[in-house]
């Protein structure tokens, strides 16, 4: 474990010394701000309009984050060649793969967290509440869903050469789960045939990244999910998120390095 | 072409050799030892023909306490052989063992330092940092994690210069970057990658001089070089790679051919380079800078 945690100290440690975070975190502030000044005729809808556009830069920044912090890690090591040191020491692959997965959902946990305190404090001066479970369960979600994507990336990243198709596919990927996942099953009913089956095996196997996208609840202050549906989720990510893992390392482990 | 290279290989331990470990001869194990290695690189282009052959049925071993020199031409297969014996690169065939166990196994790398051929480390990282980190991988307790880091650092001189980003240092800090991690976790055996490559005279009089230190500690030194003036005043055998195969082994005076007063002599026969013949080979030895 000390050695996971090692890996992920120098992937959180690098983020923290880049910009981008800060960069991507002040620009959501900004442009959230800026729409804030401008109230249209006095719009007593302009708060939740406010937090909706809030809400989908953070969801932006957060995929991001997620999949350029991962999509790096391992290609940049190893075109730095700083992979050579590190794997000359008694470490396995797999534990620098799962430190570089620890690293990258620790450092998206960390600068969601940023965002989600920007958001809480900006819809409290705007309706005066403070539904703090609310947060809470869109705010674990949210870090379920970037370390699926953190998986998913570092998956890609042993697969494909060049980071940038490997952002690219996957930014495409997610992208296209969160708008069409929960449509896939009835778009096979419609299409029927081998293609519906086809799509019909993509909606059971396929990560359904849509269910952690709770932007609603707390746009809308609805009451807050059970915790047992929240559980569930959990399991549901921990599984897919591990599958990935599993294929990264296997993955990287038969990997030459010269 | 009438070209004709005999592959001299002396066994080793040999009582001739006067060498520390001659009275227990035969019952030494090898720290480090390479059976009958090939490695194939798979061809860069699509037409570019069949494998590349980097390293051709490489048998050798070294034993605990000896300084011993991996000496080559430029793409002789050294770095190849160092790649293997770290586990980055799986040999098409034959089989490498680090104090007994397979190179594959990542506990064999626990009493290993390791300095590679090019010396990048993380830019934005301070020395401090990477040895911390170096040193947590090695599972130095952390009561004594800053005092070997804080001694790495005074034995390479990197002074108040160790609390900045690597980013700002200079090619020969780098290097002493490098050298502080390959000690961190106090070593038995160091692999050295072309140790000396680019440094300027003092620098690489700085690594001979801890060459022969850790030697005196009793450490075992497995370097590659082209260098061969130090490689005759540090080391006690010597192997000599060309095209991938092994040409000769064994301590330097029994490389020698009567006559001949310097290894780059006998280096020189013994790759089979005739400076007139240019068509003899296809690529100087003497070509060094890499
Ligand atoms: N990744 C690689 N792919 C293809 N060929 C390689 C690769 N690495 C090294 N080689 C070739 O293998 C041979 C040995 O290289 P190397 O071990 O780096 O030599 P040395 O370290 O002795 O200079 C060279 O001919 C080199 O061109
Ligand atoms: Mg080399």
């Amino acid at each position: 474990m000390s050695h996971i945690s090692a890996v992920a100290s120098v992937v959180i440690l690098e983020m923290i010394r880049r910009k981008d975070v800060y960069v991507l975190l002040f620009l959501t502030a900004l442009i959230t701000l800026a729409l804030g000044a401008v109230n249209f005729f006095g719009d007593p809808k302009i708060a939740r309009y406010l937090k909706e556009v809030c809400l989908a830069l953070i969801w932006v920044s957060s995929l991001v984050i997620a999949v350029f912090t991962a999509a790096r890690q391992i290609p940049s090591e190893k075109e730095s060649r700083t992979l050579f040191p590190l794997l000359a020491k008694p470490i396995s692959r797999a534990q620098v793969m799962l430190g570089k997965f620890l690293g990258c959902w620790l450092a998206c946990a960390a600068s969601l967290a940023a965002f989600y305190v920007f958001f809480a404090i900006l819809s409290a001066t705007r309706e005066g509440q403070w539904p703090v479970a609310n947060y809470v369960q869109a705010y674990w979600l949210h870090c379920l869903f970037c370390g699926l994507v953190a998986s998913l990336t570092l998956l890609g990243s042993v697969w494909f050469t060049a980071v940038s198709s490997n952002a690219t596919i996957i930014l495409a990927f997610v992208g296209a789960m969160l708008v069409l996942g929960r449509h896939l099953h009835k778009v096979a009913m419609k299409t029927g045939g081998l293609a519906g089956n086809l799509l019909d095996v993509g909606y059971y196997a396929l990560p359904h990244l849509e269910w952690f996208d709770v932007r609603d609840l707390i746009i809308h202050n609805w009451p807050r999910i059970d915790w047992d549906v929240i559980a569930k989720d959990t399991l549901y990510a921990f599984a897919y998120g591990g599958c990935f893992l599993a294929l990264a390392c296997w993955r990287f482990r038969r990997y030459a390095i010269h | 072409m009438g070209l004709v290279v005999s592959c001299r290989v002396v066994p080793w331990p040999r009582a001739s050799t006067g060498f520390a470990f001659g009275h227990m001869s035969g019952t030494i194990k090898p720290i480090l030892s390479a059976e009958n290695l090939r490695v194939e690189y798979r061809p860069t282009s699509r037409k570019g023909g069949g494998p590349k052959v980097a390293l051709n049925g490489l048998t050798l071993a070294v034993y605990p306490g000896e300084v011993f020199g991996f000496l080559g031409p430029n793409g002789a297969g050294k770095t190849t052989t160092m790649n293997v014996l770290l586990g980055f690169t799986p040999p098409t065939s034959g089989r490498a063992t680090i104090f007994g166990s397979d190179v594959r196994d990542p506990s064999s790398r626990q009493r290993i330092g390791y300095l590679p051929e090019l010396t990048y480390y993380y830019k934005f990282l301070t020395a401090f940092e990477l040895l911390r980190f170096y040193a947590k991988i090695f599972g130095i307790p952390a009561a004594q994690r800053e005092q070997r880091i804080e001694e790495a650092i005074q034995l390479v001189e990197l002074g108040a210069a160790a609390r900045r980003p690597i980013r700002t240092y200079s090619k020969g800090m780098q290097q002493r970057v490098g050298i502080a991690q390959a000690l961190i976790n106090n070593p038995d055996l160091l692999i050295l990658d072309e140790p000396t490559s680019g440094l300027d005279p003092i620098g690489r009089m700085e690594v001979r001089r801890l060459i022969q230190r850790l030697k005196k500690e009793g450490k075992t030194v497995f370097f590659s070089s082209h260098e061969l003036g130090e490689v005759e005043t540090v080391c006690d055998r010597v192997a000599i790679l060309f095209q991938g195969e092994l040409k000769a082994l064994g301590p330097i005076a029994s490389l020698m051919s009567p006559g001949e007063t310097s290894l780059e002599q006998a280096f020189l026969r013994i790759i089979g380079f005739t400076p007139n013949e240019e068509s003899a080979c296809p690529i100087s030895p003497l070509s060094l800078a890499s």
